[in-house]
């Protein structure tokens, strides 16, 4: 395995089962994600595609691992500019481990060129949207995104909210 | 997590992870005015407070610069205030826009 570029993690409150539909079910990510909807089946080779409330794709790829509730990993390919279209599509790997009453979460992003459009947008949106979901497991309530998370390189989408 | 960032030292690690994520602790001593004893045992307390995470490849250790920590800070304490300035400024643009329209 090549070295990731980027590593995050957080520990949640919850059970790995939960975590898993909260990082595959569209309804789910909607809630946390800044109104976007998650869509695959989970089967290795099948599309993901990561839709706006406008009907608009963030982002795509193909699914790499899926193994309910432990691993789940996609290639990664943002679509918001023709800066992200133009680089190679990444990885993003989320890692579940159950630590006593918390999950540990591990997500590992690589395979993107240093200091490019795509670094640039998930480097600021990962943390916002890994702590918009942790809130919304252990409280029931997300957190609101003022443009951040994956909107940041968008400027005409940032909100007011 | 704010005891792990009141020190210098760690607060100097962790720039060097945010210049360069993924180091080794051997890389990290490189560029550190510090004993590899002091080094590991600052990155334990980081690890601990989950600022820096860790992966293994094969043998090897790397360290990560983690902000998710960092960021819950923020979005409980700062963006609130963050909120408030940037409506400010909203109602100052709509108010502008709309004397310039009469």
């Amino acid at each position: 395995m090549d070295t990731p570029k980027t590593v995050y993690i957080s520990y949640i409150e919850t059970t790995p089962e939960k975590l898993w539909d909260a990082l595959t079910d569209g309804e789910f990510t909607r809630k946390y994600w800044g109104g976007r909807r998650i869509q695959s089946d989970w089967l290795v080779g099948s599309p993901v595609k990561h839709i706006r409330e406008d009907g608009g794709i963030d982002w795509q790829g193909e699914v790499l691992k899926s193994e309910r509730p432990r691993l789940l990993s996609y290639t990664f390919h943002m679509h918001i500019s023709a800066r992200h279209r133009g680089e190679q599509p990444s990885r993003v790997t989320f890692e579940i481990e159950p630590m006593g009453a918390v999950v540990k979460l591990t997500l590992s992003h690589d395979g993107f060129v240093s200091a490019g459009a795509t670094f640039e947008t998930t480097h600021h949106g990962w943390p916002a949207i890994l702590s918009s979901l942790k809130s919304l497991l252990e409280t029931g309530n997300p957190l609101p995104f003022t443009g951040l998370g994956f909107g940041r390189s968008g400027e005409a989408r940032t909100s007011l909210t | 997590m704010f005891k792990a960032l009141a020190d210098r030292s760690r607060r100097k690690l962790l720039d060097q992870l945010h210049a360069q994520n993924g180091q080794t602790l051997s890389e990290l001593c490189e560029h550190l005015d510090m004993t590899r004893q002091a080094v590991t045992k600052h990155l334990v307390l980081l690890e601990a407070a989950n600022v820096v995470a860790t992966v293994w490849r094969g043998r090897e250790k790397l360290h990560y610069f983690n902000p998710v920590p960092l960021h819950e800070i923020y979005d409980r304490w700062i963006k609130k205030y963050e909120r408030q300035r940037l409506r400010a400024l909203s109602d100052l643009k709509k108010g502008l826009e709309a004397s310039k329209g009469k």
